[in-house]
């Protein structure tokens, strides 16, 4: 069944609209939560009055931060430095409000337009505070207790090798500033939460959970006292993931406090407004790069500066971003020596956290347009400075020499070079270029940009799974993984039933049900099928072998006689399904379970990787890129379900563009958020989207697990935006350099309108500059969207 | 906000007649998914910017969330669960499934809506392509569901029954 296409097991249900999403549940009894949430993006909070909410027609209850000030903040699923702790978001405001949107009060009421409407009359008493909304040092602010005297809160410092030798002994050296603006994924089902408590013990179940139940059972029983037994979280659909979706946020710990205190049902629905507000925002990076390069293109050494834009506190995923960032910057080049020094800052704005290729989308655009920079500079094809610079085969496994999150970073298999032929080769690379040139010719305005990239399939957390056979004669795969949309529930019975020689309808797949299983790392960094896969793969075979013990004993016969074989199996010739097989069981021998679990854990991350190529077109009037065409190479090691990894590839490479050509979050300058619906937010749409050509190629099976296994889900994003940034400027024959996402026709125009003056600019500050000198020209960068400030050194 | 009156609302939905008592404020959305139990009836932005709540009134794609249930009243209510040709319906879904055209799932039922407009009406296929731009997907990155409906119009114009 591995490497079949079958259809998905999903589908039916999602078609005839027998779903469970949060949002159509209903509980007896039922009670609605309002958040109340901070008008201000920075104030000192005297006072919220809430008498008026309290009398309103059919509300039970109000409470505002004082009321639960005994509730410790969300914690970190790793903490990387104690000291960071103190930037947790607190469940609702106290003495401070530090961005629009805080949770500032909650109105409990029998139905949710009245709950919106007591909402109304909670009155915040405030003094307006000025906002921090960059990553300067401030000095003077206002906010000094949040914020140290300054906004940055955390230095993250990476590297290899001896900078300052390669620097000194290059031919040139080459810097570019990039900047990719603040974006969300905004899955198309908002947040929702139901909390249900137990009738004779403190305890709940919480519906709506998604992505990582059993770590946020474990956050929601320490927050709340409770334990860990008596929280059991329940998943059922969720309308898309993409990380975002499925953190534990206040709110979640607030419909479970409502639920406990008053003894009821509490559901709480997000609106759209709410989730741009309230869901973690992510990217919002810049990132300034100088390299030392020699005179045919071999970077000898990369020097990495990075500031993340990490909002108002940390949330579960603390400084991890940034983290992420600078790990994987190099990407599929050897760069002999590295240093990244990234800096993280609060400023008074959504908090952020992780969002599909955390950290990779944007270091990729960085190092991508570093090597298009250099090929400029130096008169190259930017695919031969590729070349020169990929890590080769000889070279696998490949050691970084650097951690990222506290792992180190080993490239576990592959064939960077290879795959790039491979690319060029199937898409034809060269006749696309060649008709895009003809067509500059006559005047239209097309390019084509080609982009590389190394993913991580996270292995950081082991994962257990068991397989039962149930009362009907199913064998159920029991997982804490998560269902986002993906086809998780496919893939993995496609697996079981390899492992076992059964037909896929012999199974029935439980997820995101705490109490089902003890343990489970969750469904992020595209994990699920290397880790849950790989967990069924090895319980499949403690399941067989069981299965022919059991069958052997019931029957007296010897294991030799019995075969797993059509739907159960054949003992001595004769044949039996798992249904008849579970009655004989239930009449002989009612206590035998027919269980296995098995758990997976690896050392080693996968790391999937591929080629990016795309042509795009821009609109000589309006300066909007229209992406014509897109190709993708994958090598994910071996494929479950070729089709899925394709479509996961597909949904992520669209939501790029997005991120590429229209997405961004923005503020006003007193901090007001200007982006709170999807007319604001744009994201793409049927017509955005080019013609696709997807290679999934399974060349190197990852070594890291037993089937080989590279993730799928971020493969299709991660090199999106580096990509179609090339592509635009090679549309413009190269005259300009895109080096800020997205590519606005606002942002087109005004680098346009720089291009005569842009030789004149001056260059940035000889490398090994102070902090202070590199701070102010990070700042000029940044104040200037064109971001056209590429300056070219020769270092001797 | 004091709008607790009820009205009395009467509208078909998929065949069958409902009489309901709405205050004027309920969202046909919402009255949809928790008076009518109709579970393809879900809010994605209720600002009619995304789509998901699209049913079918009166033969034409509609945003559920920006209708009051109050303003449909003599309305023929048309959801994901039971399109007026369950023939078509069927094809809609199978086409869907083959093309992979589904991965949350969440704003598939209004995607189908508008598939059945566009082949009720036989759209030729830029038409059909702008129709389906109404619509936010975040998961397929939309060529799928492109694919799915571009093979129905093929399939129903070789069958050549026209509107």
């Amino acid at each position: 069944m591995i490497g079949r296409s079958v259809d998905r097991l999903e589908d039916d249900d999602l078609l005839r609209a027998n779903t469970r999403f949060v949002g159509s549940l209903a509980f007896e009894d039922m009670l609605h939560m309002h958040v109340v949430r901070s008008p201000y993006a920075h104030a000192r909070l005297k006072t919220v009055i809430v008498d008026k909410a309290a009398m309103a027609p059919g509300v039970i209850a109000v409470w505002v931060g004082n009321d639960i000030r005994d509730l410790s903040p969300i914690g970190f699923r790793r903490v990387p430095d104690r000291d960071l702790l103190q930037y947790r978001q607190r469940l609702m405001a106290l003495e401070e409000l530090r961005y629009v949107g805080e949770p500032v009060a909650i109105v409990l009421a029998t139905d949710p337009y009245l709950a919106e409407d007591a909402g109304r009359l909670v009155a915040i008493d405030a003094e307006i505070l000025p906002p921090v909304l960059d990553c300067e040092p401030r000095p003077d602010s206002r906010s000094e207790p949040l914020l140290r005297g300054r906004n940055e809160i955390a230095r993250i410092e990476k590297g290899y090798g001896d900078i300052e030798a390669a620097f000194a002994a290059a031919d040139h050296k080459i810097s570019i500033s990039c900047q990719i603006a603040r974006q969300t994924a905004v899955p198309l089902e908002t947040r929702g939460a139901i909390a249900v408590p137990h009738a004779h013990a403190a305890g709940f179940d919480l519906y709506g959970a998604a992505k990582v139940p059993h770590a946020n059972r474990q956050e929601l029983a320490k927050i709340l006292s409770l334990d860990i037994d008596s929280v059991v979280l329940r998943e059922g659909h969720a309308g898309g993931g993409f990380g975002v979706r499925g953190e534990l946020y206040p709110e979640d710990v607030l419909v479970a406090f409502a639920a406990l205190r008053l003894g009821r049902p509490v559901k709480w629905i997000e609106d759209r407004s709410e989730h741009f507000l309230a869901i973690n925002h992510s990217r919002d990076q810049m990132i300034h790069l100088d390299a030392a390069v020699s005179e045919g293109g071999v970077i000898a050494g990369l020097h990495a500066r990075l500031a993340t834009d990490q909002g108002a506190y940390l949330r579960t995923h603390e400084i991890k971003v940034s983290d992420l960032s600078c790990a994987f910057l190099p990407g599929p080049y050897r760069i002999p020596a590295y240093r990244a020094t990234a800096t993280v800052h609060l400023t008074n704005k959504t908090p952020c956290g992780t969002y599909r290729a955390p950290g990779r989308f944007e270091a990729t655009f960085a190092m991508e347009r570093m090597i298009d920079a250099i090929a400029a500079a130096l008169a190259l094809d930017p695919v031969e400075v590729r070349r020169r610079n990929l890590i080769s085969a000889a070279e696998m496994p490949f050691e970084r020499k650097i951690e990222a999150t506290g792992k180190r970073v080993v490239y576990d298999s592959g064939d960077y070079r290879q795959t790039l032929e491979t690319a060029i080769e199937a898409f034809d690379l060269p006749e696309l270029r060649r008709a895009a040139e003809e067509r500059r010719r006559e005047g239209e305005c097309v390019g084509i940009g080609v982009a590389m990239f190394v993913e991580k399939t996270d292995t950081a957390l082991h994962e257990t799974v068991r397989l039962e056979l149930a009362s009907d004669g199913k064998i159920e795969i029991v997982t804490g993984t998560s269902s986002l949309g993906q086809g998780m529930e496919t893939a993995l019975t496609q697996i079981a039933a390899d492992g076992l020689g059964l037909p896929m309808d012999a199974f029935r797949l439980v997820r995101g049900q705490t109490d089902r299983i003890a343990q489970s790392g969750g469904t992020f960094a595209s994990r699920t099928t290397l880790m849950a896969g790989s967990a069924i793969h090895e319980a499949s075979r403690i399941f067989r072998q069981k299965l022919i013990e059991v069958s052997a004993a019931l029957y007296g016969v010897t294991t030799g006689e019995v075969t797993v074989h059509g739907e159960g199996c054949c003992i001595d010739g004769r044949s039996l399904n798992l249904l008849q097989l579970r009655a004989a069981l239930d009449t002989a021998a009612p206590d035998t379970q027919l269980v296995a679990e098995a758990d997976f854990s690896s050392g080693a991350m996968a790391c999937p990787y591929g080629v990016h190529i795309a042509q795009v077109k821009v609109d000589p009037d309006d300066l909007s890129v229209m992406v014509e065409k897109y190709h993708i190479a994958y090598e994910i090691g071996r494929a479950v379900n070729p089709d899925l990894v394709r479509a996961q590839l597909l949904g992520g490479a669209v939501q790029g563009i997005g991120g590429a050509l229209m997405e961004e979050i923005s503020f006003s300058a007193d901090g007001q958020p200007l982006t709170i619906s999807f007319a604001h937010y744009v994201t793409p749409r049927t017509v955005d989207v080019p013609a696709f050509d997807i290679l999934v190629l399974e060349d190197w099976p990852s070594p890291t697990n037993p089937l080989g296994l590279k993730g799928a889900g971020e493969g299709g994003i991660n090199a999106a935006g580096a990509a179609v940034a090339a592509a635009v400027e090679d549309a413009f024959g190269a005259t300009i350099a895109p080096r800020r996402l997205p590519i606005t026709p606002k942002s087109l125009f005004d680098l346009l309108a720089r291009t005569d003056s842009a030789h004149t600019r001056a260059s940035w500050p000889a490398r090994q500059g102070s902090a202070t000198e590199w701070d102010s020209h990070f700042r000029n960068a940044a104040d200037d969207t064109s971001s056209f400030c590429r300056g070219i050194n020769p270092a001797r | 906000m004091e709008d607790t009156e009820l009205h009395t609302v009467s509208f078909k939905l998929n065949g069958h007649v409902q009489v309901l008592q709405v205050a004027p404020r309920r969202s046909l959305t919402h009255v949809l998914d928790q008076e009518c139990g109709m579970k393809s009836a879900r809010v994605g932005c209720g600002q009619g910017d995304c789509g998901s709540c699209t049913v079918s009134v009166d033969g034409v794609p509609i945003r559920g969330c920006l209708l009051f249930a109050v303003q449909a009243d003599g309305a023929d209510i048309r959801t994901a669960e039971a399109l007026a040709d369950p023939a078509m319906l069927a094809a809609i879904r199978k086409a869907f499934k083959k093309h992979r055209a589904i991965q949350c799932g969440y704003c598939t039922p209004g995607f189908m809506i508008l598939a059945e407009y566009i082949l009720r009406n036989a759209l030729p296929l830029d038409q059909a392509v702008q129709t389906l731009s109404a619509n936010l997907c975040r998961c397929t990155g939309y060529s799928p569901i492109v694919s799915a409906v571009t093979e129905l119009l093929a399939l129903r114009a070789e069958n050549g029954c026209g509107p």
